[in-house]
């Protein structure tokens, strides 16, 4: 392959991998609202096409139409800057995350993954940590006080959750000896998902996951009783549905994370022994990785509108004294594994 | 500041959460598949109880002549001053009757102070609750869009023969 060929290939990956995230945000988005009304006895949106399915888009239009409106006291570059930041780091992330394994198009051997980078972990971590910038400007800028709590809350919220995400993960980098997501979930063949492995780290993972992604129950950056919107509160238009956008993009990234680091990621246990051709194992191993991040997808949802909120301290202590010593042993039990059956 | 003791010591299974997490999780999804409260609303309409105060309006005798003999005393007793009646005199056996009774649904409150205190059983809430203008002219109800025929109001009047 010459370099023309690489970057047209790339570019292509980029386009769909691009189309998909917005479609899944979109239909996140929609799927948020029917189901929080079907745990709540309601029906949701249904007006909009069939059963609300162009909702979305509806959506989409409503927020472009409506005013811009930014306060007098804000800091006007850092109030624009941060939704570009939060989108921008959403959107990149997904660039190491393989979705499935290598095939061959028209001659050529694809890896279906945009960029296959050896430190590919550290590279969504490294970027995760610059989405908290994204909230703490947005909350800075806007010059309010229930925005700047909401900022400060968020990142001190994100800052401690990363010391046991970190942790957790190194549970798993210890299994596959590589940093490589590809590798990674290569080492996770037949039934040696780290979720099965490692329970530990795949509950402080979870729970980690939520707490990045600002989700209930650890939604404190934006909790409504107490901050009005939170660090979007001074958000209208676009802007607001930037940060909106990332949000749920943010989702995707940790259930496709958490799907290649503790789910086996495309692998489907002993899908090789069916003999089928290898374009349709292929086939059939994407829709499963599609399959589990959609699962987890709708288990974020499902937990939303499940579990109340947190209280902060209560919402620190776990986070302090309950998953970062949880995610420690969950490193010495790997260690332990490994010593022991030489894995 | 008194010390405040927890009410239930929560044992260990409790403390670690996560059964009482699942169970919630399974509690909500069961939910989701229950029967849904929704009316949607213009196609399916929600009738309600005689009890119910919708818009005042004014009783309609079967021959065509409201019960109204235009005393006033709704006017008089409207919190909002929605009301306005003007009387006129008639040769028939009530001698008075309203020439012009207006109420302004911008100002009505929907109290029942009128129904209340009506001599006649000439005024009464109905059911009807779709009330839309597009311009405060339209918004003030004459004779002719407040008198419904008695016997679509039957319900009401022996619903407050019964309870008033
Ligand atoms: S319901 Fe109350 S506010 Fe409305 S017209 Fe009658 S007395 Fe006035
Ligand atoms: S109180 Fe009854 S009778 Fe008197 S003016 Fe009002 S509606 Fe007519």
């Amino acid at each position: 392959m010459n370099y023309l060929e690489i970057i047209v290939i790339t570019l292509v990956k980029i386009l769909i991998i691009f189309t998909i995230m917005m479609l899944t945000v979109s239909y996140l988005v929609y799927f948020e609202r029917r189901i929080s009304a079907w745990v709540q006895n309601r029906l949701g949106p249904n007006r909009v096409g069939w059963e609300g399915v162009l909702q979305p888009f509806a959506d989409v239009f409503k927020l472009l139409l409506k005013e811009d409106i930014v306060p007098l006291v804000a800091n006007k570059p850092l109030h624009t800057l941060a939704p570009i930041l939060a989108l921008f780091v959403a959107f990149s992330t997904y660039a190491v995350i393989p979705f499935g394994p290598d095939i061959t198009v028209f001659g050529y051997k694809v890896s279906l993954v945009v960029a296959d980078i050896n430190m590919g972990i550290l590279y969504v971590l490294a970027l995760t940590s610059l989405g908290v910038y994204a909230i703490t400007f947005a909350g800075w800028s806007s010059g309010s006080k229930y925005s700047l709590f909401g900022g400060v809350r968020a990142s001190a919220q994100m800052i401690s959750y990363e010391v046991s995400m970190g942790f957790s993960v190194a549970g798993v980098l210890l299994f596959a000896e590589s940093l490589r997501p590809v590798a990674i979930v290569e080492a996770q063949s037949g039934w040696m998902w780290n979720a099965v492995l490692q329970p530990i780290g795949f509950i402080t993972f979870l729970v980690s996951a939520f707490a990045e992604t600002n989700r209930l129950p650890f939604d404190l950056p934006e909790a409504e009783p107490e901050l009005v919107g939170g660090f979007h509160t001074e958000y209208s238009s676009m802007k607001f549905a930037g940060f909106f956008l990332a949000e749920y993009a943010n989702m995707i990234i940790a259930s496709a994370l958490i799907v290649t680091l503790y789910l086996g990621g495309w692998q489907i246990p002993y899908i090789e022994l069916l003999g089928l051709p290898s374009w349709l194992t292929a086939a059939i191993q994407v829709a499963g990785f599609f399959f589990k991040v959609g699962f987890l997808l709708f288990f974020f949802l499902w937990v939303r509108w499940t579990i109340p909120r947190f209280r902060y301290d209560q919402l620190m202590s776990l986070g302090w004294k309950v998953m970062f010593p949880l995610s420690l042993i969950n490193l010495v039990w790997v260690a332990v594994l490994i010593m022991i059956f030489k894995l | 500041m008194p010390v405040r003791r927890r009410q239930k010591d929560l044992n260990f299974w409790e403390k670690i959460y996560i059964p009482e997490i699942a169970k919630g999780l399974a509690l909500t999804f069961k939910t989701m598949f229950k029967p849904k409260f929704t009316m949607e609303y213009p196609e399916e309409k929600f009738i309600p109880p005689p009890s119910y105060r919708g818009r005042p309006v004014l009783v309609q005798e079967e021959n065509g002549e409201e019960r109204c003999v235009a005393c006033g005393l709704c006017s008089r007793v409207c919190p909002a001053l929605a009301i306005e009646v003007q009387a006129g005199e008639t040769d028939r056996e009530k001698e008075r009757y309203p020439e012009r009774f207006e109420i302004n649904m911008l100002r009505c409150i929907f109290c029942g102070f009128c129904e209340e205190v009506c001599p006649e059983e000439a005024i009464v809430m109905s059911k009807d609750y779709e009330l839309a203008f597009t311009n405060r002219e339209d918004a003030i109800y004459g004779k002719d869009e407040l008198l419904v025929p008695v016997k679509n109001l039957n319900e009401r009047i022996n619903f407050l023969r019964q309870y008033k």
